[in-house]
């Protein structure tokens, strides 16, 4: 018994010990870190439920929307728990393509996240998100679905907001587009996480992108309790989803489908063009009341999850790519239309205002002649002509000789440099910075530029210079291509003489977008500053408040008196009716609406001219500034004035309905009665 | 005047009677866990159906019928019971061999049940528990001749009986049963004073049995996985790590004072398997916190103690062994039971005493409290 006894003592020990290991044990978990099994029950026994806002719609100046929603019911399915099904969901994805009559792969493609050898239509949301499969399902295949959920596991039909663009193809680039998020942009953006849905798209071009923000509002969240199985037991929380805000431009809808129309014309009458831009900017505030590029597309298109055929399309040559914005990513030389800048840099540059300059047929650069247009001499004239005439040697002189002053080919230490200073004050060669993405920003080739560019270049001039190009078949051109080659090897860091005249009358390495133009166009004939032209005028609450007024900044201050400025407003006023865009506005009434403008045709080394006119009207008080370029659309008279003259007509009612009435664009924000919808009237 | 026979009250309750010298305290600690286990069997199976009252009027069933078990046995002289262990034993053993035959059913994925109709079955191995004990005790208690150790042949016997036992229950298979009737066998050896060098010999020869058994596959493969979730229990969170991970988040989500009695999410959602039975110790985690799981743990080491008490002052050899016996199955099974849910020991499907929802091991528990009060009542030897 006394062993027993002993026994028994070790037993009592170590019933303790176990007891002691028990408390212990119990304490760290419940107490330690009971905070973090608590954070971890909430997580498995909730399920979170994001409720999408509904976006905000992108209204036109008078309330019209550009972009507006409809609802959809809209088939999603759970990625994470089809595969979780034995078969790996193949049996669901076989029902669902039997209802919505889609095949199988297709579908099965739809669902598999995007990544290397997995081609579009893929996913490009996050894996966890419910991918949405049709977005056109009618109510029957909803309610098949919705009806037989038991056999659909993981498959949703729900309402969903789907973008409408009333205006069909116009202003697609502008107005941008919607794609569901990725994941490396939930990562990089903070919050994102947490106020995207499933279904939730995030704009990816345009104002869709620049205003995402204010357009998306805020998820709602519905966070259910579930048993086990998954099943509902109740709501445990709930944030009712805040509706985003309303956009409102300043586009005037039609206004824009004028601008459309005449540049889809003014392509067809150019047989060679291959792109084109439009732009109208309000005179008077800087702004933007049209923006159209060509080619266009339906943006429609990306509702539902674009094609592999439709996306490549979209991208590639055959089409245009119409998804690029020529009227912002357009770069081009500008030719003439860039002699304000020029005229300009000549007064900086000490040329009297009222001073007569010879305009002969052809001067001599650097050992070269340049000639005017056909090589004609216009005898003598003041500045005013020399714009309405277009004249070009007296822009090659002034050009040349302020070349010469900075010292030419072993140029001073600080070279003025009064040409491509002047430019830049009138905003080229830097993004305008509207409210759109993706904006180039143009090019000065001034000296700089040109070092910069042998910098990067010489090393293969160099070799070609040796080389030459074996690979040209034609031996002329080869060995023109050779000594082109070790020209820019010695002496491509060089400012040419050539090129600042070529600078001089918009030609030869300068380029400019449509947006760049026009916005410098505006600051000479308005108040001669310099705008960052905005399309978003005002975010809009849903009940009708006005949340914020987006302003248009000055960003500065062309280098001209305001005398110099009327000078040159005066010349190209009357450049339409005697000058060389005459031809294009006979028949104009002149005497009831005025418009200035000029004309610019811009050499294309290979292909055909780039036509630019740029114009303002009416000249006494500008309301307008409309500029059209057209890529190898030919002489600037020739293409782009008649489409000019086109969105006038369209603007003010002359042979076609008034797209605005009286002219006259409206100053105020449209009026939204409390219920959101705007007062019309 | 006949002699006034004493009345049977006195009889029961008088001074002399065996009924005052019952442990109290080891009642009240059992009484509290019953009440305990009640709650949280309402608690976790309310959910089964809206409105109902779940496994509750069952459990409550039960547990009368194991306190009136409990008590007839207490009314034993646990030295005659010596005389019955041979027979209790005979009969686990032919229940262990029916459920073997078609009368057993498979509950739960375990072939241990035999159904009795109504609703009602029985799991034999429960019983079988008692009856090993009983009769290793019984073969032990004898020591050999002028030693206190246990006589060779008898131990050779103990073994046999614990062997037959013991793979009986592994053809159902019950390895969580097939435990604790190990522990209870090699606790009767080392209590009836059998040498140390045997003990280690056996420990050997079970450890190459157990080795054995892994090395040829001779377990269920779900078996195996458990013991590979418990040492990451991440390994795989949708099967047996499941179990462990989500009775951690039930318990340890109860903290200090517990979300109250109906109040746990985790126990409502039913996310933890089995909470009725094998897993309750998580609702009392969740619901009554670390205070309530404290009490549990300590209400069963109050039984635990009393009956090592019991074991100590007991004055002839069978009752002590009995006794520690005793207390080592229920120490093993309290151990196992609530250190799985807390992730220190291995899933392993045992039911924690008094308070898990089951109606045989309802009553092999409270017959063994049955035990433990007898041979406290009487201790002297004679």
């Amino acid at each position: 018994m006394i062993r027993m006894r002993a026994r028994l003592l070790v037993l009592h020990v170590l019933v303790l010990t176990l007891l002691a290991v028990l408390t212990v044990r119990l304490w760290q978990v419940q107490v330690v870190r009971g905070q973090e099994f608590v954070t971890r029950a909430t997580e498995t026994r909730t399920r979170a439920v994001l409720v999408p806002a509904v976006r905000g719609q992108i209204l036109d100046s008078r309330g019209r929307p550009l972009v507006r929603n409809k609802t959809a019911l809209v088939v999603s399915v759970d990625r994470a728990r089809l595969t979780r099904l034995p078969d790996g969901g193949k049996e669901v994805l076989g029902k669902l393509s039997a209802v919505l009559g889609k095949p199988v792969a297709q579908l099965q493609q739809r669902i598999t996240p995007c990544g290397p050898g997995v081609s579009k239509p893929c996913w490009t949301g996050s894996p966890y998100q419910p991918v949405p499969l049709d977005e056109k399902v009618d109510t029957r295949e909803a309610l098949q679905i919705l009806e037989r959920q038991e056999e659909f596991p993981g498959v949703t039909a729900e309402i969903h907001s789907v973008r409408q663009y009333p205006g069909g193809r116009a202003g697609a680039q502008m107005l941008g587009y919607l794609q569901p998020v990725t994941e490396a942009e939930l990562e990089k953006r903070e919050g994102l996480k947490a106020s995207f849905s499933g279904v939730d798209l995030v704009g990816r071009d345009g104002l869709e992108y620049v205003y995402d923000d204010a357009l998306r509002g805020k998820s709602g969240l519905r966070r259910v309790q579930v048993d086990r199985m998954g099943k509902a037991l109740g709501l445990e929380e709930q944030i009712t989803p805040v509706p985003g805000d309303h956009l409102v431009t300043s586009i005037d809808s039609r206004v824009q489908d004028v601008v459309e129309k005449a540049l889809a014309k003014a392509m067809k009458s150019a047989p060679a063009a291959d792109g084109g831009a439009g732009v109208v900017l309000d005179a008077r505030t800087g702004r933007v009341v049209a923006i159209a590029s060509a080619p266009g597309y339906d943006p429609a298109i990306w509702a539902g999850g674009i094609s592999t055929r439709g996306y490549q399309w979209l991208l590639s040559d055959k089409s245009g790519k119409p998804l690029v914005s020529r009227a912002i990513n357009g770069q081009f030389a500008p030719g003439s239309t860039f002699k304000i800048s020029s005229v300009t840099a000549m007064l900086r540059s000490g040329y009297p205002l009222n001073g007569t300059y010879g305009c002969p047929g052809s001067v001599m650069v650097g050992g070269r002649a340049f000639n005017n247009f056909r090589g004609i001499g216009l005898g003598s004239m003041n500045l005013h002509t020399a714009l309405v005439k277009s004249c070009d040697t007296i822009f090659y002189q002034a050009a040349y000789t302020q070349y010469l002053k900075d010292g030419g080919r072993n140029p001073k230490k600080a070279p003025k440099e009064v040409f491509a200073n002047t430019a830049r004050a009138f905003g080229f060669g830097e993004r305008t910075g509207v409210d759109l993405p993706g904006e180039s920003s143009g090019r000065i080739p001034d000296r700089a530029w040109k070092k910069d560019l042998w910098n990067r270049t010489s090393a293969i001039n160099c070799e070609r210079s040796r080389k030459g190009y074996p690979e040209v078949k034609d031996k002329a051109r080869a060995d023109f291509l050779k000594r082109l080659a070790l020209e820019n090897c010695t002496e491509g860091f060089l400012l040419r003489p050539g090129d600042s005249a070529n600078f001089s009358i918009g030609q030869g390495d300068v380029l400019v977008t449509p947006m760049q133009l026009a916005r410098a166009y505006m600051a000479l004939v308005s108040d001669g500053k310099l705008r960052s032209p905005r399309i978003g005028w005002a975010q809009v609450r849903p009940d009708g408040k006005v949340v914020k007024t987006i302003e248009v900044p000055v960003v500065g201050k062309l280098p001209l008196s305001e005398k110099e400025r009327l000078y040159i407003k005066n010349a190209l006023s009357q450049v339409p009716q005697d000058g060389t865009a005459a031809g294009a506005f006979a028949g104009w009434p002149m005497d009831k609406i005025r418009i200035g403008g000029k004309t610019g045709t811009a050499e294309v080394w290979g292909k055909q001219d780039t036509s630019w006119f740029a114009s303002f009207a009416p000249t006494n008080k500008p309301q307008y500034v409309v500029v059209v370029m057209v890529s190898q659309g030919g002489m600037g008279a020739q293409t782009a004035a008649p489409a000019v003259r086109e969105i006038y007509e369209g603007i003010y009612g002359i042979k076609q309905p008034q797209a605005v009435p009286g002219g006259r664009l409206t100053t105020r924000l449209p009026r939204f009665s409390p219920d959101g919808t705007v007062a019309r009237g | 005047m006949a002699i006034r026979q004493p009345s049977l009250l006195r009889r029961v309750a008088g001074e002399e009677s065996a009924v005052r010298r019952m442990d109290g305290l080891m009642l009240v600690a059992v009484a509290g866990l019953c009440v305990i286990g009640t709650l949280l069997v309402w608690s976790s199976t309310r959910t089964w159906a809206p409105g109902s009252t779940g496994l509750v009027k069952k459990h409550l069933l039960n547990e009368a019928i194991g306190v009136v078990l409990c008590g007839i046995v207490a009314m034993v002289d646990h030295r005659a019971m010596r005389a019955y262990a041979p027979l209790v034993f005979l009969v686990s053993l032919i229940g262990l061999g029916l459920v073997l035959t078609p009368l057993g059913a498979t509950i739960n994925g375990s072939h241990s049940w035999i159904l009795l109709g109504g609703g009602f079955a029985v799991q034999p191995s429960e019983f079988a528990k008692v009856g090993l004990l009983l009769v290793i005790a019984m073969l032990l208690a004898q020591p050999a001749e002028g030693t206190d150790r246990p006589r060779g042949l008898d131990l050779a016997l103990a073994l046999i009986a614990a062997l037959i036992t013991m793979g009986l229950v592994m053809l159902q298979p019950d390895l969580g049963t097939a435990m604790v009737l190990a522990v209870i066998t090699a606790s009767g050896l080392i209590l009836a004073g059998v040498r140390k060098r045997w003990i280690g010999a056996l420990t050997l020869v079970a450890g190459a049995g157990v080795f054995s058994v892994f090395y040829f596959q001779l377990l269920e493969p779900y078996q195996v996985a458990r013991f590979t979730a418990f040492v990451d229990p991440n390994v795989d969170p949708r099967g047996v790590g499941y179990n462990s991970t989500q009775s951690l988040i039930a318990i340890g989500s109860g903290q200090l004072l517990g979300k109250g009695l109906l109040g746990g999410g985790q126990t409502t959602g039913r996310f933890v398997p089995e909470q009725h039975t094998d897993f309750i110790f998580t609702v009392a985690g969740e619901e009554f916190g670390f205070l309530g799981s404290v009490t549990v743990v300590l209400l069963l080491g109050v039984v635990l103690l009393r009956g090592l008490q019991i074991a100590r002052k007991c004055e002839d050899r069978f009752g002590t062994l009995v006794a520690g016996m005793i207390v080592c199955w229920f120490a093993f099974q309290t151990f196992i039971n609530v250190g799985m849910t807390i992730g220190i020991m291995p899933i392993t499907g045992l039911p924690l005493p008094f308070v898990s929802y089951g109606g045989t091991a309802t009553f092999a528990n409270l017959i063994a409290i049955g035990l433990l009060q007898a041979i406290k009542m009487r201790r002297q030897s004679f």
